[in-house]
């Protein structure tokens, strides 16, 4: 695998599917007079191709079942892919074993969406955090272990005298820091957040997410961001991949997407977010819902909502590609200079 | 006389611990097809006030004092008989997950005629018709082949145009809906809350918003009231409070969107989180987060003051108007 410049994590060719069809013996049916085998799968990521820079925030939005989190579980290596490669500073991680990938492990971190359920209810914030560290770093004296505590409960705004309390006795906002705090920890290069704001209320949302962002400018994390909350998006997110059934339709600098989106999904998924302003926009309505990933759409996948599909977008993938500007566009209608 | 009329609502919940109260002093008016927003973050007491109106509390939760008059009539001491007719009837609730709402072993038609024959002397073929126009209302695609499937056969947006459906299905004066978009994506959401308008202003339903997003209810709504803490802090036009917010929590909670902080400027954020019922602070609840408390804050309850159209519950409206009107001077 080539490397690009400065490019931390990259994700060539990644397909994810998962088999819903059971075991043996329910995948065999009867059809015709002869017992058949017959298997379905949820195609969770087709085709995705990704590359993380040093230091930014790539945000990934897209709806519900787009397969964002799919791609972040399969970054961290929390789920094999079925095809396709991921390196981590162009060492390839997504074939190793539990041993190969620890010294990984510690260099990408995962905050997860719950707080209430990440973490574990019969151990005090002390032993959460010290889990981690002592288990990457066994050489560490007792006593270091316990300023390190001590350093990223304060590091992410959590009183370190309160580290023999139990997580419930914390709030959605707290338990977040604290999940925030144990990623810390291990001093990692890379943090995946599979929608680390989505439970909390608007107020602790702004807090926990200037956390991340002092977080960033102190320690130069690089952030892989995973959310469905475009407004989120718009503030934190260095670029932007907007996901749409499995793939990548478009990927874009934030300021460009959003002053310019050039894919129609992104377009009406922009037009969408309730804003504050005005009383009732005109939002790009699209026609009917999301599609099953079981049976994927032939061509673009999003052919069947899109007001501007033709012949071509029925038949043939799009492909992400790079305009003048800079935006990576998955659109035959945007390549034929027909939207 | 306004459709609808809460006063001095106050809400407890009994537990083993001592009693907490859930609402406090909470009133309000709701007039015919008026669309009243509810704002608040969890535990702020929204979803209590919406169980409470048609008292659907359950235990320990019971309405320790005050009013809910519905056309004259106190909701409150009504024997559970009487409040039957009315639920569903003249007042119906759409909740957050469509999936817990509709009964998964119901066909959709067996669960909307249920509703039409408890109500209404009606024979099934008048049900099922009526159950179908409404489906056709909510704009739900083959409404015929819908009657006969079952919940977990749809999907979640075409679930809630089914809750919504079922809600309609009497012509009730007043729908209240918590959080009914919340577990929805931002396309279906703009999709289902442009339907919810639309119905309310063709039938001229009133509607009660529940949710925490500010951006659907300055969509939706024409009222709007704020909670913190089990009280109302602000409430009045949708518009007035939106552009020009007046209680120092109200104020917060917009600058805290991430709209509202220049792309990669740190976001407003307020201080600390909203104390659990069971120790709210003294004086204005709100006091230990607000950065214009003073004395008077953290020992006296904040009276409503009227400023503009808007009620406000805070000590230092007067005051904060006074300095921004400094400011402008400067």
């Amino acid at each position: 695998m080539t490397e690009q410049t400065n490019s931390l994590v990259q994700i060539r060719d990644l397909y994810k599917r998962f088999s819903i069809s059971g075991d043996l013996l329910d995948q065999l049916q009867f059809k015709g007079g002869k017992i058949v085998r017959h298997q379905e799968y949820v195609h969770a990521i087709n085709g995705v191709n990704l590359d993380v820079m040093q230091g930014e925030a790539l945000c990934v939005v897209g709806e519900s079942g787009c397969g964002k989190s799919t791609v972040a579980r399969t970054v961290m290596g929390l789920l094999n892919p079925t095809s396709g490669q991921i390196a981590y500073k162009g060492e390839r991680i997504d074939h190793l074993n539990d041993r190969q990938i620890l010294p990984f492990r510690k260099k990408m971190q995962m905050i997860f969406q719950n707080p209430y359920a990440s973490l574990n209810p019969r151990m005090t914030i002390q032993q959460t955090l010290q889990e981690p560290i002592q288990f990457h770093n066994p050489n560490m004296s007792a006593a270091e272990v316990r300023d390190k505590i001590h350093e990223v409960m304060f590091s992410v705004g959590v009183d370190p005298t309160w580290g023999e309390r139990y997580s419930h006795e914390f709030s959605g906002g707290q338990r977040q820091r604290i999940s925030i705090a144990r990623a810390l920890a291990v001093d990692p290069e890379f943090i995946v957040a599979d929608e680390p704001i989505s439970a909390l209320d608007v107020s602790i949302q702004a807090q926990v997410l200037n956390l991340m962002m002092d977080a960033q400018e102190q320690r130069n994390l690089t952030y892989l961001f995973i959310t469905h909350d475009l407004s989120v998006v718009e503030h934190f997110g260095t670029r932007v991949a907007v996901m749409y059934l499995g793939t990548v339709c478009e990927l874009a600098p934030t300021k460009q997407l959003f002053s310019q989106p050039r894919h129609p999904y992104t377009q009406a998924l922009l037009s969408a977010i309730p804003r504050l302003e005005d009383d009732r926009p005109d939002y790009i309505k699209l026609i009917g819902e999301v599609p099953t990933p079981v049976n994927l759409p032939s061509g673009c996948v999003f052919h069947g909502r899109c007001p501007h599909a033709n012949e071509r977008c029925r038949q043939e993938i799009p492909v992400l590609r790079m305009l003048d500007d800079g935006t990576q566009v998955a659109c035959h209608g945007v390549e034929e200079n027909r939207l | 006389m306004p459709l609808l009329e809460v006063n001095h609502l106050e809400v407890c919940f009994g537990l083993r611990s001592g009693s907490v109260k859930a609402l406090r002093d909470v009133s309000f008016t709701l007039e015919r097809g008026e669309r009243l927003g509810v704002v608040g973050e969890s535990g702020a007491g929204k979803s209590v006030l919406g169980f409470s109106i048609l008292n659907l509390l359950s235990r320990p939760g019971f309405i320790s004092s005050g009013h809910v008059n519905f056309e004259g009539k106190d909701l409150a001491s009504l024997s559970p008989s009487e409040l039957r007719s009315i639920r569903g009837n003249r007042i119906s609730m759409i909740f957050q997950d469509p999936m817990m709402t509709l009964n998964p072993v119901l066909t959709i038609g067996d669960q909307m005629v249920e509703c039409l024959l408890a109500h209404r002397k009606i024979s099934m073929a008048d049900a099922k018709r009526v159950a179908l126009q409404k489906l056709k209302q909510v704009q739900i695609p083959s409404p015929e082949k819908r009657l006969d499937q079952y919940p977990h056969e749809l999907s979640g947006g075409m679930r809630q145009r089914i809750v919504i459906a079922i809600g309609l299905l009497l012509d009730p004066d007043i729908i209240i809906a918590d959080e009914p978009t919340t577990a929805l994506d931002v396309t279906i959401q703009a999709e289902i809350m442009d339907l919810m308008l639309d119905l309310c202003e063709k039938n001229n339903v009133a509607l009660i918003l529940i949710t925490h997003d500010l951006g659907v209810v300055s969509q939706v709504t024409q009222k709007m009231l704020v909670m913190y803490a089990g009280r109302i802090i602000e409430q009045g036009p949708t518009k007035e409070i939106i552009n020009d917010a007046q209680h120092p929590y109200t104020q917060g909670l917009m600058n805290a969107l991430p709209q509202m902080a220049l792309p990669g400027q740190k976001l407003n954020q307020i201080r600390g989180s909203m104390p659990p019922l069971q120790n709210i602070p003294r004086g204005c609840a709100f006091n230990p987060r607000c950065e214009y408390a003073f004395e008077t804050c953290k020992h006296n309850l904040p009276s409503f003051t009227q400023s503009g159209n808007c009620l406000v519950a805070c000590h230092m409206v007067a005051e904060m108007k006074q300095v921004a009107a400094h400011k402008e001077e400067l």
